[in-house]
């Protein structure tokens, strides 16, 4: 195991060297797009949206003073880690990056990103909504201008759930009762996964009641509130407990092969899925032929006062080590600031955007859907679910807190500790945690 | 006839140099010039050695002795690391995890190593030599793709487990579950690494002299007194290098859950080995400081373990 680890280790250094010399070189840099306009200020960009290089293409089209030059650094956490070691080693970070909002302030903190309203932030302001921009500025300072959201929604196989002559399920006492009805019938699957890993998944179930696990504010950055263990997650949590003991729903890891699936085989009759789940659920291999998929509202607690809640969506944000923040934060507010490059995003990449022309415009509400048998998605659900997004705030050390859920979910479902137990635990521990890190707990 | 002479006997060349004649007087400057060509051969892997081990490992030890929180910033803390570290349950429970790797993977390859190497060195047919390249390719794989490869077999969904077990009727186990991914794990590990262990052993028994055999054949020793009386105290200093390779190895253990992990997300935890937890904290948690304080630390275990065992099995490798 050791010769091979260093091995591998060399392997990595070697890549880190290669991926320094693409953000700091200034005329041979390896970029993944072609360079139209050679003399211009180039631009280095991390992003990992399917399709992406079209838009970069669009984008060096149309900007004859400003160049992109983009790399795939990976997708989520495996960027993040590049990204953390860049900041630790003060060099090899991208001039602008794409981050979910999650892990702004898990960033921000660490000085890692420049605050775009010293950069005209302020004059794209008015084209997203207010709680997409409250998810990326704090008070008057802005980190990050939004690209994409996640509004949730339920995506369902209308040809299994009407075998079995189930309803579609509204609320989520309803849910329970397809669940069992579903078992009952003698279905091969169970309704839906509950995935102890599902990180920003389970978050946002818990925030449909009312659950706001953190209260951070980048201005007082050494202050944080901790409650992760209020009364609504422990009631959403309590619920799928007995769904998961009484074999109701899978708790199979998520994001795995053998999830991926499941998603498309039918084992699973209905996917609560976020706005980019359509574009997931297409990409996947193995789906079944005959497969009927629809698109609902997210189950409710209360029909009366529903609440619609968001499973993560992304920005790009211009870091610290920028050379040219000016050039950067132009990169940042105009590469998703057309409807070019809207169409291609929506179109290939099934994004769900947060830009408000191409949000609010006739095309994107009426879009057909093929994968949902030509529904309108976007109109019977979506946008709906987006409008009534208020933004969330999540904690500085949000990866670490999302690792200690997943462990805690798991000490759950495998029977070791109880729902309010396990919340209770992820508490300490995450208030141990803060303590340790030097923050005042709020 | 005992092990000892046995030993004395199979290495006399090993020994000689000991009784090299003292060099000729007057030859200072000769060791000089002599010593000046040492260095000169021995300078390229000295550089590398420098630049790429004790530089890194220098500037690592240097970061382990400060402390630096997210909301505060770096300030020097000295041993504070340390301390923490070795209070640490997260680290403490990780330690305990390898032990116990360390203490059913070790004698599984070993025994695995042994045997095949044992039945080979018997054997002198094609077929031998056949079965000692298939022994040993599953080395030639990528730790990587090796272990990426076993976590579909393990996969509930695509490995064949279910096929077999639905067979005879029964569910088939979850491989992949908390209390049976320390044996799934076992298992990767002895597979890609009994191959390698039992080609140095079974080279160790090819260098045997095989007159030995012809006596101890002449003295009524059947088959299995011969491989236990005669090859295996005869192979023992190979046995206790694979052995330290082994434990060395162990102690760090890191790829091959890493990969699991990723499709077993709760049962592997991110400081499951504490190779894994130093990794967690730096890349994931932005800790580099603990995170190198932890490395150090798992590496003067690894150090004192090893040494530990050179000592006790001194006479074994001939290194009293």
């Amino acid at each position: 195991m050791k010769s091979k680890l260093l091995a591998a280790t060399g392997v990595v250094a070697v890549a880190a060297a290669a991926l320094t010399g693409c953000s700091t070189g200034a005329g041979a840099e390896s970029c993944t797009n072609k360079i139209l306009q050679p003399e211009a200020t180039q631009v280095s960009v991390w992003a990992w949206y399917p399709a992406f290089e079209q838009v970069v293409d669009l984008f060096n089209k149309t900007h004859d003073e400003v160049q992109i030059c983009w790399t795939n650094a990976g997708q989520g956490n495996d960027e993040y880690t590049k990204f953390s070691t860049a900041i630790e080693s003060g060099s090899g970070a991208p001039d602008v990056i794409m981050l979910e909002s999650e892990v702004l302030s898990s960033f921000s903190i660490r000085d890692a990103l420049v605050d775009l309203s010293e950069y005209g932030a302020g004059d794209v302001k008015d084209d997203y909504s207010e709680g997409a921009w409250k998810d990326v500025s704090s008070g008057d300072a802005v980190y990050a201008i939004p690209v994409d959201g996640g509004p949730m929604g339920m995506l369902y196989r209308q040809d299994i759930l009407d075998q079995y002559g189930i309803p579609v399920p509204t609320t989520w006492d309803e849910f329970a009762a397809a669940a069992q009805a579903l078992k009952d019938a003698g279905a091969p699957g169970v309704l839906a996964d509950f995935p102890t890993n599902g990180r920003a998944y389970n978050q946002a179930l818990f925030a449909q009641v009312g659950s706001t696990p953190f209260v951070y504010d980048n201005a007082k950055p050494t202050e944080v509130g901790i409650k992760v263990n209020d009364q609504p997650a422990k009631d959403v949590l309590a619920y799928w407990e007995k769904l998961a003991a009484d074999g109701l729903v899978g708790t199979e890891d998520a994001f795995t092969a053998d999830y991926n699936t499941k998603l498309v085989d039918g084992s699973y009759a209905i996917y609560i899925a976020a706005a980019w789940g359509p574009g997931y659920l297409g990409g996947l291999s193995d789906a079944d032929a005959d497969a009927v998929w629809r698109a609902a509202p997210v189950p409710q607690w209360d029909p009366a006062n529903p609440v619609q809640i968001n499973w993560g969506g992304s920005t790009f944000a211009v870091t610290s080590q920028a050379k040219d923040p000016e050039a950067a934060a132009t990169v940042a507010k105009e590469v998703f600031g057309t409807e070019e490059a809207w169409k291609i995003g929506i179109e290939e990449a099934a994004l769900f955007p947060l830009w408000k022309p191409i949000l609010e415009s006739d095309y994107f509400r009426d879009l057909e859907y093929p994968f949902f048998g030509g529904q309108q998605i976007n109109k019977d659900v979506f946008l709906e679910a987006a409008s009534g997004y208020t933004g969330f705030t999540f904690s500085p050390f949000q990866n670490y807190a999302y690792d200690q859920l997943t462990e805690e979910l798991y000490a759950m479902v495998q029977g070791e500790k109880d729902s309010s137990k396990a919340l209770d635990d992820l508490q300490a521990s995450l208030e141990k945690y803060a303590t340790e890190q030097g923050f005042t707990l709020k | 006839m005992t092990s000892h002479t046995m030993e004395a006997a199979a290495t006399p060349a090993v020994r000689s140099p000991r009784d090299a004649p003292p060099r000729p007087g007057g030859g200072a400057r000769l060791v000089r010039r002599r010593q000046r060509w040492g260095w000169l051969f021995v300078a390229p892997f000295a550089i590398v050695f420098v630049i790429f081990l004790v530089l890194p490992l220098g500037y690592a030890f240097g970061m382990s002795l400060f402390t630096s929180t997210l909301a505060t910033g770096t300030e020097f803390t000295g041993v504070a690391n340390y301390a923490k570290a070795f209070t640490d349950p997260l680290f403490l429970e990780g330690m305990l995890r390898v032990l116990a790797y360390a203490v059913v993977m070790i004698p599984a390859q070993l025994l695995v190593a042994l045997v095949a190497a044992l039945v080979l060195d018997t054997l002198a047919t094609r077929v031998s030599k056949l079965s000692r390249l298939l022994i040993f390719v599953p080395y030639a794989i990528p730790v990587v793709i090796g272990a990426l490869m076993w976590s579909f077999l393990y996969s509930p969904r695509f490995g064949p487990a279910a096929t077999i077990f639905s067979l005879v009727g029964l569910d088939a186990p979850n491989f992949l579950a908390a209390d049976s991914v320390f044996g799934s794990l076992v298992n990767i590990v002895t597979w890609q690494w009994a191959g390698y262990y039992m080609i140095v052993i079974y080279a160790a028994l090819r260098s045997i002299d095989p007159s030995i055999y012809e006596a101890a054949r002449i003295d009524g020793a059947n088959g299995w007194q011969t491989s236990t009386r005669i090859k295996l105290p005869m192979i023992s200093s190979s046995m206790v290098m694979v052995i330290t390779f082994a434990l060395i190895g162990t102690l760090q253990f890191f790829t091959e859950p890493v990969v699991l992990r990723s499709v077993a997300q709760g049962a592997i935890d991110a400081a499951y080995t504490p190779n894994m937890y130093a990794f967690s904290l730096a890349f994931s948690y932005s800790q580099f400081n603990y995170a190198s304080a932890i490395a150090f630390s798992l590496g003067a275990l690894v150090f004192a373990g090893s040494t530990v065992f050179l000592f006790l099995t001194r006479k074994q490798s001939g290194l009293k």
